[in-house]
């Protein structure tokens, strides 16, 4: 099984990115995509990328939810702040936070939650310490930042475990 | 264009609603990059657009044109998650050459680089 299919989650992935690009589901665009699936599949091997095991797809989807709705909230604060920013300069800063993630690809992740947020800028990170260098735009209380990050952390290690 | 005018009026609102909204988000992101004061600050404007914008301007071309064609569209998800993934690839280019202009400028109020713990081991890869 692993050697024909190495990488399932991802032969899938890209027959669903294969179907919607199509916009189709005749069996025709399903063979072309489970063949392109598998191919690519094959090659990523070769490329050696960190594996990791996502589960628990129902904290998954409540941890998806939250984090949309963080994504509209900062949208909405970030939008506020520039407007005033003729009145009031914002305080913004750098904030470092202690990352206890192992998974690249769940870091890889965090980087995306953290850009896909507006107000937070991921910077640094560094391995050695496990710590993470991140700009905030508009700092009003930097316990509120430390706790969403962490909140974050402790979310994306009980999706990859 | 002219097939637009298809659209039924309830779908028109929620489609001009969605770009509109979308619009304006974008818009605040241009001039945040126009008006905030320094480099890191800049950094977060065009979040906006890559976030907010993006999302609602391409969910109403879904809903437009699930409408005007009477079946599902979905194909502009891509886009979403496209934009999501590759946008911190690029952030954090940009964040990590000002920090590393900043330190050797020695400018104030830039956070040093910390010192290694131990030598830098290159990572392993796990099984």
């Amino acid at each position: 099984m692993r050697t024909w299919f190495p990488y399932p989650l991802l032969s899938l992935g890209l027959l669903i990115i294969w179907m919607l690009l199509n916009q189709s589901v005749a069996p025709g665009t399903i063979v072309m995509g489970t063949i392109l699936g598998v191919a690519l599949a094959w090659v990523t091997l070769k490329l050696t990328p960190a594996r990791s095991h996502p589960r628990r797809i129902l904290r998954t989807l409540a941890f998806g939810a939250s984090v949309f709705l963080d994504v509209i909230r900062s949208n909405i604060a970030v939008a506020r702040v520039i407007l005033r920013v003729g009145r009031r300069a914002p305080n913004s800063g750098f904030l470092t936070v202690d990352i206890d993630i192992e998974d690249e690809n769940a870091l890889a992740l965090l980087a995306c939650i953290m850009t896909a947020t507006p107000g937070t800028a991921w910077l640094e990170y560094d391995r050695g310490r496990k710590s993470l260098l991140f700009h905030v735009l508009d700092m009003e209380n930097e316990e509120v930042w430390i706790r969403t990050v962490k909140r974050y952390e402790a979310g994306l290690k009980e999706m990859f475990g | 264009m002219s097939h637009l005018t298809d659209l039924p009026t309830w779908a028109a609102v929620i489609v001009c609603g969605f770009v509109l909204l979308g619009a304006a988000i974008a818009l605040i992101g241009s001039i945040g990059l126009l008006r905030l004061p320094d480099f890191y600050t800049r950094l977060h404007a065009p979040t906006l657009a890559t976030s907010g914008g993006v999302i609602l301007i391409c969910t109403a071309s879904m809903v437009c044109f699930a409408v005007l064609q009477n079946r599902w569209v979905f194909h502009e998800v891509l886009i979403i998650v496209f934009v999501i993934m590759t946008t911190p690839v690029t952030l954090m280019l940009l964040g990590q050459a000002a920090l590393y202009r900043d330190r050797v400028e020695e400018r104030r109020g830039v956070p040093l680089k910390q010192k290694p713990l131990r030598e830098e081991t290159p990572d392993e890869t796990k099984e």
